[in-house]
């Protein structure tokens, strides 16, 4: 069979080499079929689709792939991964560039997402577990949004469903464990 | 009586409480032991693999690494939860992965929906079913990671899963068919972009109405909590008229049971359950 896939010189396109060593996928085997961005729930609010975002990886458009919308707002649910003829773990590729993303310090495309992950692990840890309340009004704190949700916030408070106190137990100091290796680079 | 590991996960013990007290309500007249593990953490969900994979790993693992200490099954009934079990155990399993809190990678882990689709299970609720929920039209909403990726759930059939229908069909109920059964709702925006998750949502529940169903039934905290609180703010954008309940599996199974506390599960949700469910003669 002939081999469609396109034709790169990695050593001229570090960032290609970049993606594919840190995701472990072929992103060379797309043939730019579109069965990826046709399923794609989201696509309609994304900046580039992901078909596009292959290709773009291809010809070593770093800094477009590393700021656009795209990869903030894909919300993982894999119909992508599982549709592509060539197995292309696509939603796989979307966490390695948000990881990159973060590690190369570049302007997000996407302000207040970044800034929930961060609080959500903040969250994680200081307490061990997610206590939802403590979760979003820290995330609030961060946005400057106070209003947005504060109605549903009250029902939700009214039918038992938010928690004011978050729980106790022991397993918290282990996950600091976790954190301080990371900080400190020992785990990468 | 069966004896199984539990890890509830950070939303059950919130807005899921209605899960967990049904999951507790349910093992219990089947006779299944529940040991919720000792200390354990958050799994990372999805803020943890979208900021860095190997922290992802390691949240998750220490959990795994507890459960590890017995040699039961471990039972995980939120999906964000489960998927990131099964990414630990193909990291550790496939690739050898060394985690800091040493983990083997044979813990069998179970998504709540799949367990209690186990066909023992089956054969004891068929049994000890008291209320048929007969007339009771459902959407089977499986959503995204309890079938996806298949090379991490196991379910062959992923694109039109039939599972959660065979549960319903025998308590009795009537589960329609319909195509977006495994359609994501986008619950990993719903705090940054909420008009994203609106969309969804409208699409989901319009969906299942235009099937004629009575009530979506999940199996996921995040779907729950996203489509069953949003739908009188979604009125006010679209003009349409929902008012669709979104139920959990395991409430149902607790109704079909004779569990005591079905009402008082049904009481925390934001869209009303117990007004087509007693319409339909269940209450």
């Amino acid at each position: 069979m002939m081999d469609q896939s396109v034709q790169v010189n990695q050593k001229e396109n570090p960032f290609l080499s970049e993606v594919t060593q840190a995701s472990g996928e072929k992103i060379q085997a797309c043939f730019q079929c579109q069965k990826c961005s046709a399923g794609c729930p989201i696509a309609y609010a994304m900046d580039i689709l992901p078909n596009q975002m292959l290709r773009h990886i291809q010809y070593d458009h770093r800094e477009k792939v590393l700021t656009s919308k795209t990869i903030w707002i894909c919300a993982s649910c894999y119909t992508c991964s599982v549709r592509c003829p060539n197995n292309i773990d696509i939603t796989r590729i979307m966490d390695t560039l948000r990881n990159l993303s973060i590690r190369s310090g570049v302007e997000p495309g996407e302000k207040d997402i970044p800034v929930f992950h961060n609080v959500f692990l903040d969250t994680i840890k200081t307490r061990g577990r997610i206590h939802e309340l403590s979760l979003i009004l820290q995330f609030k704190s961060k946005t400057k949004d106070f209003l947005k949700d504060a109605g549903l916030g009250w029902k939700m408070f009214r039918k038992g469903k938010i928690k004011i106190l978050p729980s106790r137990f022991g397993g918290g100091k282990e996950i600091q464990e976790i954190f301080n290796a990371f900080e400190k680079g020992e785990r990468r | 009586m069966k004896e199984i590991s539990y890890y509830p996960g950070c939303s059950l013990h919130g807005t899921a409480r209605e899960y967990d007290d049904s999951i507790r309500g349910v093992s219990k007249l089947l006779n299944i032991g529940l040991h919720e593990l000792e200390d354990w953490t958050c799994c990372g969900a999805s803020s943890a693999h979208c900021t860095d994979e190997e922290l992802a790993i390691e949240l998750a693992a220490r959990n795994l690494a507890i459960a590890q200490k017995s040699d039961r099954e471990l039972l995980v009934p939120c999906v964000a939860c489960y998927s990131r079990f099964k990414a630990v155990e193909k990291e550790v399993k496939d690739h050898s992965k060394k985690v800091y809190f040493h983990y083997e990678g044979n813990v069998p882990i179970r998504y709540a929906l799949d367990f209690f689709c186990d066909s023992e299970i089956l054969e004891e609720v068929k049994k000890k079913r008291v209320k048929p929920l007969s007339g009771l039209k459902v959407a089977c909403y499986y959503g995204c990671l309890t079938v996806r990726p298949p090379k991490v759930t196991g379910i062959r059939d992923y694109e039109n899963p039939q599972h959660m229908d065979r549960l319903m069909k025998l308590l009795g109920a009537d589960p329609v068919p319909w195509s977006y059964k495994t359609d994501c709702c986008g619950a990993s925006l719903v705090m940054t972009r909420t008009d994203i998750v609106r969309k969804l949502n409208d699409r989901l529940l319009s969906m299942a109405m235009e099937a004629e169903a009575d009530c979506l039934v999940t199996g996921c905290p995040m779907c729950q909590a996203n489509l069953d609180t949003r739908q009188e703010e979604l009125e006010k954008e679209t003009g349409k008229k929902y008012d669709l309940p979104i139920l959990y599996f395991t409430e149902l199974m607790g109704l079909a049971l004779g569990h005591r506390d079905v009402k008082k599960w049904f009481n925390r949700h934001i869209t009303d359950p117990i007004k087509v469910l007693t319409a339909r003669g269940l209450m």
